[in-house]
């Protein structure tokens, strides 16, 4: 009588659990659905950089922290699918500078990109990540070496990061991280569907049946 | 008169165990699903009340009341620690005194359900009740 009353406490209780779980999840999607519909602008600013097809009906956001391994171990998956729907997927950059110090190297990110470099800058600091990195804190003084051989001129990008103008993208990104609830890194967002389960495979798997539904063969 | 007292004693443990496991449901759901970071005090009111999952449950098959004395200390200071959170996290206690350093700070708000709510609250009702419990069970005996 007793075990039994146990037994069916617990499983009382983990069910409460999963179903919880269940519900929060799809809840969240339906918001996040919502608001890809409603206010996409929340997903994609004026200011963001991208890449591919500004035409493409496949729309992939990527909230990155440039000092996040994961987000780095991301990178060639996304240029992988750019590469092999050539003008169906527009792929759209936001911050997410959660590590200490990422900040600084967003603005490097972007002082970059006045200089017409952005993309190379991205890849570069990805793959050196371990050189600028430690233990999870940014040393800024690391990327300044990295930089010249990518042909930027380093004394005016570090001028152009004082640039007001990159202060207002950063915080609009971070106001965007709030609104969507966003506490991890990478973010993947595919026409507004967070990336559900994670993982590089599902991403894959999800960017190609959005593909598949806005491209039928 | 004695299978009274044997079934007060296995209830009291049983609701015990039942709220100790729902909170730690509840606080792996915060921390696991809704990612809400857990800060250092949050962290060491865990370490006092997911053992508790276990251990409680020992003192019901077959039923043993030194389970109290096992169940007591992990849930008084995990009772004290809810309490200087609580405070803390009212405004009571300075926020210069805290000992959170990087990461999530200690008086971080995450929800507030029906407006009252915090996360700290909800940890320092359930070690009441818990250390209410354990009481009630200490006292039955006599």
């Amino acid at each position: 009588m007793k075990r039994t009353l146990f037994a069916v406490a617990a499983i009382v209780l983990v069910a409460g659990f999963w179903f919880g779980v269940d519900y929060y999840k799809s809840g969240r999607s339906a918001d996040l659905d919502f608001m890809a519909q409603g206010s996409a602008s929340t997903f994609v600013r004026p200011h963001s950089p991208t890449l591919g097809s500004d035409d493409a009906r496949v729309v992939v956001v990527k909230f990155t922290d440039p000092a996040c391994e994961t987000c780095a171990r991301f990178s060639p998956y996304v240029r992988q699918a750019l590469e092999a729907f050539p003008g169906q997927i527009k792929f759209v950059l936001r911050y997410a500078p959660f590590h200490e110090g990422s900040d600084q190297v967003v603005r490097i990110l972007e002082a970059a990109r006045m200089q017409g470099k952005l993309w190379e800058t991205l890849e570069l600091l990805y793959a050196k990540q371990d050189v600028w990195t430690h233990n999870h804190r940014v040393i800024v003084s690391k990327i300044w070496p990295l930089l010249p051989e990518l042909g930027l001129d380093v004394e005016r990008l570090r001028t152009d990061m004082a640039d007001p103008r990159i202060t207002a993208v950063i915080e609009q990104d971070r106001a965007d991280l709030e609104k969507l609830g966003m506490r991890k890194t990478p973010g993947f967002f595919v026409n507004g569907k967070p990336l559900e389960p994670f993982g590089a495979r599902p991403l894959v798997a999800l960017i190609k049946a959005e593909i598949l539904e806005k491209y039928p063969k | 008169m004695v299978a009274d007292r044997t079934d007060t004693y296995w209830i009291l443990v049983f609701l015990a165990w039942i709220i100790a496991t729902a909170s730690a449901l509840g606080s792996l759901f915060f921390s696991n699903v809704m990612d809400f970071a857990p800060c250092v005090l949050c962290w060491y009111q865990r370490i006092c009340l997911f053992p508790l999952v276990l251990i409680l449950p020992m003192g019901l098959f077959p039923p043993d009341r030194r389970v109290v004395r096992y169940a007591l200390p992990l849930v008084v200071v995990g009772w004290l620690l809810a309490a200087y959170h609580n405070l803390m996290h009212a405004g009571f206690i300075p926020e210069e005194l805290q000992p959170c350093s990087k990461g999530v700070s200690c008086t971080e708000e995450y929800i507030e359900l029906f407006g009252f709510l915090s996360i700290p609250l909800l940890a320092l009702l359930a070690f009441s009740a818990l250390l209410g419990l354990l009481v009630a069970v200490h006292i039955s005996k006599k």
